[in-house]
């Protein structure tokens, strides 16, 4: 610390420097749905291994897009082609692997290869162009969504293709998104009695659940990888520059444009992660798949903290963001309230989550 | 005095049919503080862009430590040791003073392969060279966006000065400050060029200029109205010369000597 002190700096208070942290939101929120679930919900078999598992895999599905999403979001740029990027995805990949009958790996790869440079095209056109990206990603949310019904129409006269789990049998790449892991480790938790089994039946003696889907090891993976590349790295240092102040940051040197548009390439990556775990979860892609889900990204992010106004945020917080998304979306339902009144609890945990965070910018930067 | 660092000569810029400089030539010791003078629209902002490689000039040539100059984009220019310090456009008010430090010019520390930002050395630097300048911070993570519009001026110039500026280009530095922010500023541009580093600061105060400048060049209507050392010219002149002359003189005629 500094020899002398100014006098007119007041020491603050561990309170009001918790509070600027931006995962303070998104740990008080997880604390508080957690305790309200346990107290109204907890007979329910919320908390048995297969709610626990119903709901984390709901979560980590909101984490996967919520973590690219976050990103973006700090970079200054927002992305509302998500949700029509998970079902352009998802139909691409049954397209060249069912219809055109490729192996399942080389649709994958192709996928992964056409979304990222869609994502790369938004970025461009939004650094070159200088339009909001509101705008651009919002002409792309039709633009791919229109495709994802055209092209399996034309193709097949239908909005769902199906198949795509005889197609991935035996490929060394699907499972790394369709699979699951861990299921010694769960036949021995079945068999030690810490988590139910099947009573009776072909599957009788295994274990209910009986291994962590790919998903949630790649929700995981991404939040870890984020988190790292944002607090750690001089690229995070780059991203929060691009989003709180553009001119300010290429003024010292930091290549901004680059870094936005390498952001809407991670967040079509995100969104393509989604696609497949999807698919080959369901063996189907589907037309209408990924629907508003651009939305519930950006609203896990918010919650998690970060400013709408870019510069601001932090990928733990948006990860809380997506628990708490899919807790209480999982939980009503366990607690059998009404589905309809998740919606009304969303609007509302957003507005509070707005209102908190434009407070806590104040605070930050000294404003009043 | 020592050869010049950097030599304008008869800089031309012409936006289409618009000519913002007409020649223009000032040349920058080490170890001075060049004070550019001038009026809205007088080319100040024009003259320093091409100086920092944002602008090319359309006739002229640019002579840094005795080469010709070609800077094809600002990088090339920081690269060199340009720095420019803007006048709003230098701190990120929500990013940690450390973090704002080092923007663009990260430490780095390889842990497994994989390159990592040094925090650790990131704020130890960031918390000496504020403490050099007389600014006393909370910690190395208080954000920008608690400092005063003079603080975050002096990180600016420690910024540039830590990253090795041999010409330092303050745009406006004290335009929006108060009397007291102001004298720090201007403290700090003194130390600055006590360690031998050409500072060219533009403004239009002429008292400003007068408390730290070695040499004064007056731009008006995108030429030089030529160049004056300390001690050769008074306050009025100088102000005398920004406005153009007579209609200065019945303003301030008219405002009683205010001006």
């Amino acid at each position: 610390m500094a020899d002398t002190t100014d006098e007119r700096i007041k020491e603050i208070s561990p309170l009001r420097r918790a509070l600027i942290r931006p995962e303070l939101g998104g740990m008080v929120g997880t604390v508080a749905v957690f305790t309200l679930f346990a107290l109204f919900a907890f007979d329910s078999g919320m908390f048995n291994s297969q709610g626990v598992m119903n709901w984390s895999i709901v979560s980590a599905q909101f984490m996967i897009i919520a973590v690219g999403a976050c990103l973006l979001m700090i970079a200054g740029e927002f992305d509302l082609s998500v949700g029509s990027m998970i079902g352009f995805a998802g139909m691409m990949i049954a397209v060249f692997g069912v219809v055109l009958a490729w192996p399942m790996w080389i649709a994958i790869l192709i996928t992964f290869v056409i979304c990222c440079a869609l994502g790369a095209l938004n970025g461009w056109i939004v650094v070159r162009t200088g339009l909001p990206s509101f705008i651009v990603t919002l002409a792309f949310l039709f633009i791919l969504r229109g495709f994802t019904i055209y092209i399996p129409q034309t193709v097949e006269r239908k909005t769902i293709i199906g198949g795509i789990r005889d197609a991935a049998e035996g490929d060394w790449l699907a499972p790394i998104f369709g699979g699951k892991i861990g299921q010694p480790i769960f036949q021995w938790l079945g068999d030690m009695g810490v988590i139910g089994v099947f009573e009776r039946g072909t599957r009788a003696g295994q274990p209910v659940v009986d291994g962590i889907p790919m998903l949630i090891v790649w929700a995981i993976a991404l939040i870890i990888f984020g988190h790292i590349l944002l607090t750690r790295t001089r690229f995070g240092n780059w991203i929060f520059a691009a989003g709180g102040d553009a001119e300010a940051a290429r003024n010292s040197g930091v290549p901004v444009n680059k870094v936005k548009i390498l952001m809407f390439m991670f967040t079509a990556f995100c969104a393509t992660v989604f696609a497949v775990c999807q698919v080959m979860e369901f063996g189907s892609a589907g037309a209408d798949r990924g629907l508003l889900k651009e939305f519930e990204a950006i609203i896990a992010v918010v919650i998690g903290g970060a400013l709408l106004t870019g510069g601001y945020g932090s990928v733990i917080g948006a990860a809380l963001g997506a628990l708490i998304f899919g807790v209480v979306q999982q939980g009503l339902f366990f607690a059998g309230v009404e589905s309809s009144l998740f919606r009304v609890f969303l609007g509302v945990i957003l507005l509070f989550a707005v209102i908190l965070n434009t407070y806590i910018r104040r605070i930050i930067t000294g404003e009043r | 005095m020592a050869d010049p660092i950097i030599q304008m000569k008869e800089i031309q810029k012409h936006f289409g049919s618009v000519i913002a400089l007409a020649g223009v030539s000032v040349d920058v010791f080490p170890g001075e503080c060049h004070c550019l003078l001038g009026d809205n629209g007088a080319g100040k902002s024009t003259f320093i862009k091409t100086m920092s490689g944002v602008h090319k000039p359309t006739s002229g040539e640019i002579v840094f430590e005795g080469q010709p100059l070609d800077f094809a984009d600002p990088r090339d220019a920081i690269a060199a040791g340009i720095a420019t310090v803007h006048q709003h456009l230098a701190m990120i008010p929500l990013m940690s003073v450390s973090r704002n430090f080092f923007m663009g010019n990260e430490p780095v520390r390889k842990i497994a392969g994989l390159s990592f930002f040094d925090h650790d050395y990131a704020n130890r630097v960031t918390m000496e060279e504020m403490r050099n300048m007389g600014i006393n911070l909370r910690g190395p993570d208080q954000a920008v966006g608690t400092l005063s519009g003079g603080e975050r001026q002096t990180v600016a110039i420690a910024r540039a000065v830590h990253f090795g500026a041999k010409v330092l280009i303050l745009d406006e530095p004290t335009s929006a400050l108060g009397v007291r922010q102001t004298a720090n500023v201007l403290a700090t541009i003194d130390k600055v060029r006590k360690q031998g580093i050409a500072v060219v600061f533009i403004t239009h105060n002429v008292r400003h200029a007068m408390a730290v400048g070695d040499r004064f060049t007056v731009l008006n209507r995108g030429q030089t109205l030529g160049t004056a050392v300390r001690g050769e010219i008074t306050p009025e002149e100088l102000q005398d010369m920004m406005a153009g002359g007579q209609e200065m003189v019945q303003l301030e005629g008219s405002l009683g000597g205010t001006v």
